[in-house]
């Protein structure tokens, strides 16, 4: 019972965030588009040998952030090298990209090929 | 050892059970001896050779594998990589007959750092034997494509292509591969075509009683694809090496003993000297087994090999640190 609650208040939560997120980005399209695509959150962490999350879906502009919490190193290098691939990043360390055209782009880790993920740019 | 003995992968079944064979998996800290007799593989742990002194009396040549020191890595696994790194070139010093070589089967560091290298070849300084052969782990070509380790690592051997080679030492034919470069989104280890055409032509004019000895990072058998611990095309670089009457495939990468026959062919995998990673499919991912302080050096080590001319299989022999 208890759960249900909290997964429920935890929708409720989702559900305002969202519809902050749209009013925000709204007022971004309307007001300041640059500053306002550079503060949405894209982070895609990277733990036990997984991105996560695996696919991402952004805007044109907007930055996508990898941070590594394994102990390993990692990269993110893009499939037909499609955007600037990361150094090996070490436990903690970050990379960071701006989205450019709209498509669908794979990537990978080149130290464990084995970890994909996807972004998404749309316009 | 009886309770650990079980098959991990049967790829092949064919030709092993025929001969006789049976597969096993010898875990990291038992120290098992290998050697063929009578067409049959028979394992001994190292109390038991101990007792009886049936270790090889006379070998035309021994070496030593070492493997996946990773220096550089300061992690809770094991904070001091160095101490155990050194820990291993002592015992190599403290053999009764030191090793012809050493072969390093790479991830000599943890991050490919000129800092990291130079404290690796700083430490080396202190050990008896002084000729290493090298393959490169993915670890030590992570931002170059290997360039530095190309430098560093090959000078003695003349290098083809991204850094494979081979060479001969009392009748036994070494060869040197690269598995860590140029891999492909969902793959595994990879050699390359370039690579397989090399070995091809290179192992042509031998004599199908050539001892060949293999040695690569990432294993050239398929121990456990999901986390990438096999090679995508080793099955063509040992179709090339099938009609030898003796294979020695010696691999690092995955930090515990693990080893399988089939057919003429063993693979071997060796201990780091850094730290332990989890049996496959034990945990979430393959990333540093974090053991008791007491417990970490029985499960980092090294592996001795010796070859006796006449006699066709190659012994191997592991032994942790502790």
């Amino acid at each position: 019972m208890i759960t249900f609650i909290r997964k429920n208040k935890k929708a409720v939560l989702l559900t305002i965030l969202v519809v902050l997120n749209f009013c925000l980005a709204a007022w971004g399209n309307d007001v300041a588009r640059g500053a306002a695509a550079g503060e949405r959150q894209n982070k895609i962490e990277i733990k036990d040998f997984m991105f996560n999350p695996p696919t991402i879906t952004v805007k044109s502009g907007e930055t996508i952030t990898w941070i590594n919490r394994d102990e390993e190193p990692h990269t993110v290098v893009s499939v037909g090298k499609k955007f600037q691939k990361s150094s090996a990043l070490d436990t903690d360390q970050e990379f960071t990209i701006t989205a450019g055209e709209p498509g669908t782009y794979t990537y990978f880790c080149s130290v464990h090929p084995k970890m994909t993920g996807t972004i998404v740019v749309e316009k | 050892m009886k309770d650990h003995n079980h098959i991990l992968h049967n790829v092949d079944s064919d030709g092993i059970d025929r001969r006789g064979f049976f597969k096993c998996m010898a875990w990291a800290g038992t120290g098992v001896l290998w050697t063929v007799s009578g067409g049959v593989l028979v394992s001994k742990t190292l109390a038991q050779i101990a007792k009886a002194g049936s270790l090889p009396a006379a070998t035309d040549l021994s070496f030593l594998q070492i493997s996946d020191s990773h220096i550089g890595f300061s992690k809770d696994a094991n904070k001091d990589v160095t101490a155990t790194f050194r820990i291993a070139l002592d015992r190599i010093n403290a053999m009764p007959t030191p090793p012809s070589f050493l072969i390093h089967t790479g991830d000599i560091t943890q991050l490919s750092k000129p800092e990291e290298f130079d404290t690796f070849d700083q430490l080396l300084k202190s050990c008896r034997t002084k000729d290493v052969f090298y393959v490169p782990g993915e670890h030590d070509v992570l931002n170059d494509g290997g360039k530095l380790y190309r430098e560093r690592y090959l000078r003695s051997v003349e290098a083809k292509g991204s850094g494979w080679y081979s060479f001969n030492k009392n009748g036994v034919h070494f060869i040197g591969l690269v598995n860590v470069l140029n891999l492909e989104a969902g793959g595994l280890g990879q050699l390359g075509d370039e690579q397989l055409e090399w070995l091809e032509a290179d192992v042509k004019g031998l004599g199908a009683d050539t001892p060949i000895v293999v040695f690569a990072h990432i294993p050239l058998w398929t121990v456990y694809p999901q986390w990438g611990w096999g090679t995508s095309d080793s099955e063509r670089a040992l179709g090339y090496l099938k009609r030898f009457g003796s294979v020695t495939v010696l691999n690092g990468h995955i930090h515990q003993v693990l080893q399988k026959v089939e057919g003429n062919v063993t693979f071997h995998t060796a201990m780091s000297t850094a730290f332990p990673q989890p049996a496959p499919g034990t945990a979430p991912s393959p990333g540093p087994l974090k053991v008791p302080a007491e417990k970490l050096r029985s499960m980092l080590g090294l592996t001795s090999v010796q070859y006796k001319q006449g006699n066709s299989a190659l012994a191997v022999v592991d032994s942790n640190l502790s």
